[in-house]
Order: C-alpha cells, then sequence, then structure tokens
C-alpha cells in the first residue's frame, strides 16, 4: 500500500507543471468504522462507513496553502497540489507563519498499533452479545425493572490506515484500531431521571486503540449489572450536599478534570492566539514554562503517544515528528506546552509531538494525544481514610469551563458521601467548581497504581475549520481540599 | 480559482450514481441514496494575517438498503471516478449486513414519493478577496477567525421514485477583534451575496465597540443580577436547550431538559413561543428516511408545552406522528418569536445590570430540572441607568432554563435576528436559529 502510495505522490508531483512549489507534502488516510448497538430490545439498524482521502500542501516562497480531496488518483492528487499552490500564491507575504525547509519532515517509518488485523467477530455475534448486555440493563433477577426507562448496549470499531510524504523525504505509514464497547441505563420516575454508563457514556471511558478483545462480554455483564443497580439507587438518592469540602475524583472524572484544565489550557497554538475566536485563550502565558507552579507537588503530567493501547497513541504526528514521552508538569512545575514543532518555533518553547487532523479533510493543528497523571504511592482506601467530610465523584456527565481555561464547573454521574474516612450514602447530581490555577494547588492525594485506569474520548472538539480527534488520558484517583461541591436543584 | 457551480455537477453526478445503484437491487429490495457535499474555501487567520488557508472538495453518500424490515446503511466518500461500481460494491456490504441482522420493529420511511429541489445560488468572494478582507480591510486590529465559503449540497433519492436536491451557495465569516487578555468583540458576517463594503461595516462597528471595552473593566460578586441576553448569547441558550428538549425520545424516556413543562408542571413566561421553522431556514426540507419536514413545527406556544419533534424511529417506537425530525430530534431551524422591546429601549428596561453579548460552554449541571452552567464571553458590560459603563470579565452563571424563560423573564426584544450554524464538525453546517435578545431578572452569577 505504501509503495503505491509514495509512487502516486511522486507522480502527481512531477505533473505539476509549476515551478516555484518549494515545497510539498501529501497525507492520505482512511478511516473504516463500524456500529452495532441494541436499544431498549430491539437491535438497531448496524452501519458501517468509510471515509478516504488526502490532504496535500504546498510551499511557495515561505507561504503555505492546502487541498484536501477524496481523489486520490495521480491526476487528483496532481490537481491537488496546483490548487494548494495557488492558494499559497494567493496568501504571499500576508501569511502569519513563514514556512521553512527544516519545518517539512524527514522523518521515515512504519507502525502498526494493537489488534490491527487481528481476530474478527461477526456482525451475528457481536448483536448477540450486546442483545444479552442491554437484557442485563434492563431486567435484574426479578424481571425488567420498570424505572428503568432507557437502555442502550453498543459497540463502535474504528479502524484507520494514515500515509504522509514529503518533499523532504518523509514517508511514514501508521495503522490503528479503535474499540468502543457502551453500555447505559436511565432510570426514571416523574420528571426526575438519573442515569449511569460505562466510564461516562458515549463522551468518555472505555475507548482505547487494540482487538475484540477489548469487547469482553463477561466483564462488560457483569458492568451492565452494575450501571442497572445504581442507576437505581441515584433515582432515590439524596441531592449531593453543599459546601467547601474534600473531592475525591475518581479516573472516570479525572480524565475529564485533566483534559479540560490542564491539556487544553497546554496547547500552545491557543497560547499563540490562533484559537481565540472559537476554542478560546489559555490563562498560561510563555514566560510561565520552567517556573510556574500550576499544582501541589504531586502534580506529575505526562504527554505520552508512545503507549500501545491507549486512546491516542501513534508513533509520528500528522506533520511527520516522532512521538516520545514528554513531562509537561513535574513536581508540579509548569514545565513545557504541547505545541507541535511549527507552534513551538513560532514561540520559542520545547514541546510535543502533537500535530493532528481529524480527518482527510483537514489541516493538523496543536492537540492533545495521550495526556495522563502519574501515579503516587496511596491507595484507595488510604485516600477515603484521609478523608473528613468529602464527596467521592464518578463519571463525568457534564463539562464547562471559560475560555481561558480557568473558571470550570464539573458534573458527575455518582456520588458517594465520605464521612470520617468512611465511604457513606450514595448522592445524585454531585457538581463542583473551581479555578484551575488554584484548583491543582490543592492536590492532596494521588492514587497508586491500583488506582489508575486507562480511558480516553473520542470527542475533543477544537479548530476552525472544526475538528473532532480521539484524546487518550490515564489517572489514578485524586484527592483535593476545599473544593466548592454541590448538588441539584431542590 | 474553482470553476463556477460546482453544486451542478454534484446533481448530475448524483443522478447517474443512483440510476446505477438502483439498476443494481435485485427482488422486492429498497434502496435510498443520500448525498452530503460541499466545495468550500477555508481561510484561518490570526493578528489579521493569515494561519492556514485551503479547500476542501468533498461528497460524502450513504448507501441505505431496505429489504422487507431488515436495513443497514454504508457510508463512503465520493472520487469522481469509479464511483457507480464503488456505490455497487457498498450496496453489496450493506445487503450483507442487512443478512446478519435482525428485522426492526421501528423501521419507518416515505413509501409516497414527494420530490422536491431548491437551489440557492449566491454571489460568493475569490480567495484574492477573501485574503484581502481579513488583512487590508482589518489593518490595526488584531483579529482572528475563520471565513468559509462555498456551495453545500444535500440530496436524497430513493427507489421508489423520491429525489430532493437542496444547495445553499453561502459564506460564513465569523471573527473576533481582540483588544488584548480577553477583551473582545466577537462579529461576523454570512450569507449567499458577498458585499465588501458590508463586511467592512462590520468591522467599523467592531472597532466601536472595541472602545468601549478599553474602559477599565469593572469586576462583579457572584449574586443575582438583572440581566440582557443579546441574540447571539441566546443562541447558545437554545442550542443547549436543543439537547434533547424538544426530542419526543428523550421527553419518553428521563432525559429532556423540558420534562416538567412538558408535563404540565411549569409552565414559561406567556411571551415564550418556540417553533421548528423549516420554511424560514437553512435546513434541507426533507429528511433521510425520505419524509418531507412541515414548514413548521409549534413546539412551546404562549409559555405552554406545544409540540415536539418526532423522527421517524422514534415514531414506530411510541407509536407518534412523524413530523420531519432527524434521528437525533434537535432542531434545525428554532425560532424564537420576538417580543415588544425596541432595541433602542433595550438598554434602558435593563437600567441597572448586566449586557451580555455572548455566552460559552454550556450544560447542565441538572438536567431533569433543566439547570444550566456557563459563561459570559467576548463584550459583556455592567450598565447603570441605561448606559454601559464598564466591561465586566467573564463569569459563571449557573440558573435554571425554566425560570430565565418562566418567572424570571421580563421581557424580549423585537429583533429577533438570524443565528446561522457556522459549524464545521464533519462538514459545513445547514442549519440555524432565530432570537429577540432576551431580558431577565435574578440571573444567578456563581464564580
Amino acid at each position: 500500500m505504501l509503495d503505491d502510495l509514495t509512487r502516486l505522490a511522486g507522480a502527481a508531483r512531477a505533473r505539476l507543471p509549476a515551478t516555484d512549489v518549494d515545497d510539498w507534502s501529501v497525507r492520505w488516510s482512511r478511516t473504516r468504522s463500524r456500529g452495532w448497538s441494541v436499544r431498549r430490545g430491539v437491535a438497531e439498524p448496524p452501519s458501517a462507513g468509510s471515509a478516504e482521502g488526502a490532504l496535500v500542501t504546498a510551499v511557495v516562497n515561505g507561504a503555505e496553502g492546502w487541498a484536501a480531496t477524496a481523489d486520490v488518483s495521480e491526476r487528483g492528487l496532481a490537481a491537488a497540489l496546483e490548487r494548494a499552490a495557488e492558494w499559497a500564491r494567493v496568501v504571499g507575504d500576508r501569511a502569519l507563519v513563514r514556512m521553512l525547509p527544516a519545518d517539512v519532515s524527514d522523518a521515515r517509518g512504519t507502525y502498526i498499533g494493537p489488534g490491527v488485523d487481528g481476530a474478527e467477530l461477526s456482525g451475528a455475534a457481536i448483536q448477540g452479545a450486546l442483545r444479552q448486555l442491554e437484557a442485563r440493563l434492563r431486567s435484574g433477577a426479578n424481571g425488567p425493572e420498570s424505572a428503568i426507562v432507557d437502555t442502550t448496549a453498543g459497540l463502535d470499531v474504528v479502524d484507520v490506515d494514515q500515509a504522509a510524504w514529503t518533499s523532504r523525504g518523509g514517508a511514514t505509514l501508521q495503522r490503528l484500531r479503535h474499540v468502543s464497547p457502551n453500555l447505559a441505563a436511565t432510570a426514571a420516575r416523574g420528571a426526575i431521571s438519573q442515569g449511569r454508563s460505562l466510564g461516562g457514556g458515549e463522551n468518555a471511558g472505555l475507548n482505547r486503540q487494540g482487538g475484540f478483545d477489548l469487547f469482553d462480554v463477561a466483564w462488560l455483564e457483569r458492568e451492565a449489572e452494575r450501571i442497572r443497580e445504581e442507576a437505581l439507587v441515584l433515582l432515590t438518592a439524596p441531592n449531593c450536599p453543599s459546601g467547601a469540602m474534600q473531592l475525591l475524583l475518581m479516573p472516570s472524572q479525572m480524565m475529564l478534570q485533566i483534559h479540560e484544565s490542564i491539556g487544553h489550557p497546554l496547547e500552545l497554538d491557543r497560547i499563540l492566539g490562533d484559537e481565540r475566536n472559537y476554542a478560546g485563550t489559555s490563562f498560561v502565558t510563555p514566560e510561565m514554562f520552567g517556573t510556574y507552579r500550576y499544582g501541589s507537588e504531586l502534580l506529575n503530567v505526562t504527554f505520552d503517544p508512545t503507549i500501545p493501547g491507549e486512546l491516542a497513541s501513534y508513533a509520528f504526528d500528522d506533520a511527520g515528528t516522532p512521538a516520545r514521552r514528554e513531562w509537561l508538569i513535574r513536581n508540579g512545575i509548569l514545565e513545557r506546552p504541547l505545541g507541535s514543532a511549527l507552534s513551538q518555533r513560532r514561540a520559542g518553547l520545547p514541546g510535543t509531538a502533537n500535530a493532528r487532523s481529524s480527518a482527510w479533510d483537514r489541516p493538523p493543528i496543536d492537540r492533545m494525544a495521550n495526556l495522563n497523571v502519574e501515579p503516587g504511592n496511596t491507595p484507595l482506601a488510604e485516600l477515603i481514610a484521609r478523608v473528613e467530610r468529602g464527596v467521592m465523584m464518578d463519571n463525568n456527565i457534564s463539562w464547562s469551563i471559560d475560555d481561558s481555561r480557568n473558571k470550570f464547573q464539573f458534573g458527575c454521574e455518582w456520588g458517594r458521601v465520605i464521612r470520617d474516612g468512611q465511604l457513606a450514602e450514595v448522592v445524585k447530581n454531585p457538581n463542583y467548581r473551581g479555578i484551575s490555577a488554584t484548583f491543582w494547588r490543592s492536590l492532596s492525594g494521588v492514587g497508586d497504581r491500583g488506582t489508575v485506569e486507562v480511558l480516553g474520548t473520542p470527542y475533543c472538539g477544537k479548530g476552525e475549520p472544526n475538528q473532532m480527534v480521539r484524546v487518550g488520558h490515564a489517572s489514578p484517583a485524586c484527592l483535593f481540599d476545599q473544593v466548592d461541591v454541590f448538588g441539584g436543584e431542590e | 480559482m474553482s470553476a463556477t457551480h460546482p453544486s451542478e455537477r454534484a446533481e448530475t453526478q448524483f443522478a447517474a450514481l443512483t440510476a446505477a445503484l438502483f439498476a443494481g437491487l435485485r427482488g422486492a429490495e429498497v434502496a435510498l441514496l443520500s448525498v452530503e457535499g460541499e466545495d468550500t474555501h477555508f481561510i484561518r487567520f490570526n493578528q489579521a494575517k493569515v494561519r492556514q488557508a485551503g479547500h476542501v472538495d468533498r461528497q460524502r453518500v450513504t448507501v441505505r438498503l431496505i429489504d422487507g424490515k431488515r436495513h443497514a446503511s454504508v457510508r463512503l466518500d465520493l472520487t469522481g471516478h469509479d464511483d457507480a461500481r464503488r456505490c455497487l460494491a457498498a450496496l453489496a456490504e450493506a445487503r450483507a449486513l442487512v443478512a446478519g441482522c435482525d428485522p426492526d420493529p421501528y423501521l419507518l420511511y416515505n413509501t409516497e414519493p414527494r420530490s422536491t429541489r431548491r437551489v440557492d445560488h449566491g454571489t460568493l468572494p475569490g480567495p484574492d478577496e477573501i485574503v484581502a478582507s481579513v488583512t487590508d480591510d482589518a489593518a490595526g486590529l488584531d483579529l482572528v477567525g475563520i471565513h468559509a465559503s462555498g456551495p453545500i449540497w444535500r440530496g436524497l433519492a430513493t427507489s421508489l421514485g423520491q429525489v430532493n436536491w437542496h444547495v445553499v451557495e453561502r459564506f460564513d465569516a465569523k471573527v473576533a477583534a481582540y483588544l488584548g487578555g480577553d477583551r473582545a468583540v466577537q462579529t461576523g458576517l454570512s450569507g449567499a451575496h458577498w458585499s465588501r463594503p458590508a463586511w467592512q461595516r462590520t468591522l467599523a462597528t467592531a472597532r466601536v465597540q472595541l472602545d468601549a471595552l478599553a474602559r477599565p473593566a469593572r469586576t462583579i460578586q457572584p449574586g443575582r443580577y438583572r440581566v440582557l441576553l443579546a441574540p447571539q448569547a441566546m443562541e447558545d441558550l437554545l442550542g443547549v436547550m436543543s439537547w434533547g428538549g424538544f426530542s419526543a425520545r428523550a421527553l419518553r424516556t428521563g432525559s429532556s431538559p423540558l420534562n416538567r413543562l412538558a408535563r404540565g408542571e411549569v409552565q414559561l413566561h406567556p411571551s415564550v413561543t418556540f417553533t421548528e421553522d423549516t420554511a424560514g431556514g437553512w435546513a434541507p426540507s426533507f429528511t433521510a428516511d425520505g419524509f418531507v419536514r412541515p414548514d413548521r413545527v409549534t413546539l412551546v406556544e404562549a409559555g405552554r408545552h406545544a409540540g415536539e419533534l418526532v423522527s421517524a424511529r422514534t415514531a414506530g417506537e411510541f407509536s407518534l406522528p412523524a413530523n420531519g425530525a432527524d434521528s437525533d430530534e434537535s432542531p434545525r431551524a428554532l425560532a424564537m418569536a420576538p417580543g415588544d422591546i425596541p432595541p433602542d429601549d433595550a438598554l434602558a428596561r435593563l437600567g441597572t445590570g448586566l449586557a451580555i453579548g455572548n455566552l460559552w460552554y454550556l450544560n447542565y449541571s441538572d438536567r431533569p430540572a433543566g439547570r444550566i452552567t456557563g459563561m459570559t464571553r467576548f463584550a459583556t458590560f455592567w450598565v447603570e441607568g441605561g448606559e454601559i459603563v464598564a466591561p465586566v470579565p467573564v463569569m459563571r452563571f449557573d440558573e435554571s432554563l425554566l425560570r430565565v424563560l418562566g418567572d424570571q423573564l421580563v421581557g424580549l426584544t423585537t429583533d429577533a435576528a438570524d443565528l446561522p450554524d457556522t459549524g464545521t464538525y464533519g462538514g459545513r453546517a445547514l442549519s440555524g436559529a432565530r432570537a429577540p435578545g432576551l431580558l431577565a431578572e435574578g440571573f444567578s452569577f456563581t464564580l
């Protein structure tokens, strides 16, 4: 496959009549998606899809243009290259960034992620298993639960093949498989309803790279029973208490906390102002790197696309930069931003291999990939024992943060009061709010490896034009002090 | 740079694909072929210079095969050559999926062909003009944002003889002019016919608003305040309401934030009326299931629940009449009726409080109760005696939708604004909303 496309890319360049193109690149991708779902006892129609095309860039006198085409024939790529070159000429000296030869990657290599070309499950087998799981969501030992009003069991499998070539000899091929099981149940009585899901439903949760072994039906059956029972418990639970108190966040909420109030504010393109009209800017400024205390000494955060199986793993980013593990925050001190090679040059800062695009028709921008909180040494039982008055929260359900990524408010599916070091009653509608710049300094306990969960979301949105990418987050359970906690409408 | 009317080529191509695909059907099989396409120039800029500029030429088709009560869909991108063979391969893949799936008791698609055709041609700017408009015209401004321009099309054909075709040629310039830090004015211009003078007037208005933002800021404490939400802020409020708010499925499965309204437990202010106004919007008049949408569906009338959005699948599931909703049952053209406050009197009617230009990042803090949280963003001002006094840094609110649109609502302005959805996730949107400004008291700010 790579040889054929390499020949096509070279041939397309050779057909380009103009001689003013200094550099070019072709990034091809093919995404194949399959989805199955059973909802309220009925199998929904299966769907499949593919998206295939290439984004071509051309640099003329330091200005860059791009063109995206689904026609990946020699003629189609040549036409796209000419169109990209025309754009580069139109932009000319009104470009914000002058491209240099060193901006063009010469990296070469291949990466095949876990599960690619692995054993397949038939659609009928998947649908059968989903029927079984959905029945567990709906019915307990005594038959259907009348308060359970909505149930979904689903599975999405997305295979991505991508390859890139550049005028500087760069040639990379990467093949990835993403597997996302999904379970959710809603219980309702009158106008009151509560839901539970697997890791936060479709927005988050158990999204990973790998094979069909991630669709572990025996384990999912146990999870389905837990989800049903906990949705019913929530329906009659009191509201979360209000006040300043300790907050124990489980990994399924930590992933959202990391994502919104560490990941996004550290994106270098936001700091450089590119996102100010849409996703927003950042309270982080360039001079903070190297000295700013982002969190307590317990806070250690890494960017690591090299972990096989986490949702956003790869060997090269979409600008061809080889992926490496990097420390973003070490012992609470901010070390480096999430900035791709081009952003690094613009800002004069170190960065990461994080130029990523969502699809063949979008140019790469600075994104998160796998952004993880490193585990500490405290077992979960000890974290709980440390809480005099507080709440444990699990599974994100609501997220909101300002455009500088500072003032946030997050809500969870499941809350559990902790009183005098003991887990106590379940509470519904647990919410908390805070300010990123101070919140992480209240981190007082970090769970050990036994508390770590590897999670991820396929829905990280950003960019103009808009792009939705997959990001991975692994985290231990973490304890925070003096957080403003509150419940729902009385 | 590009040939005129790519959508015309797409329509011809779609007809050819349709013929080839339907010729491949067997026995009693029924097929629906739909297409979503665009031919767009995207120019992204920062500091009034071009950050990224490029072009997308994309057509995505969905081949849906129905055999009795079994059905399945396969999507693919058209390449411009060999597409008939590729669509037939997709048909074969759909046939294999259908063979392995269960009958669907909720299958519902239109079996009474109703063809439609709407083509709205425009006069769009070329690449040189776009670049000049965001660099030369914005001289002296720290302008950041995006300009997207080109035709967007949607098509549907069924083997029962129905053909629907919908084209909108449109530009969407959405920008923010920054004074520094997070002080900025967001503005924009969308339409079918580009006017450089209109764009220059848009920027001139932004420059005037920046002058007001340059005043010393006033930080307010959390608490309840009287607020005037501009139509652009209302767009965000309507957006979060649309997450299941009007969905018949959500209303029957406990996940609608308007449950209590639909159950008659609460009423909104008598001046609140919501309509799904397909006739007045940009969305196509047909659904993926082949149903033609009614021109209007009244959702809330004079403060009372009056209707809901019912997709074909929900119609089958809950034995309801379908009314042209897409599968997500979100509005595509939600219109809020205007009120009786002339825009020139709005600040005077606010008196003392906050004039909010934009809201941002709304979400639910208690969805079944209709309580939301979110931020102010861009131009928000402290107003005293009907006069703008000072810009206000961003504030978080946490408030009930049912109260803001209910007993806390003071009035609505007479100037309902068209608010096209300029979103581009997966492709340029063809939807939007229309909303007036809203004056409310006791709006709760928390952080």
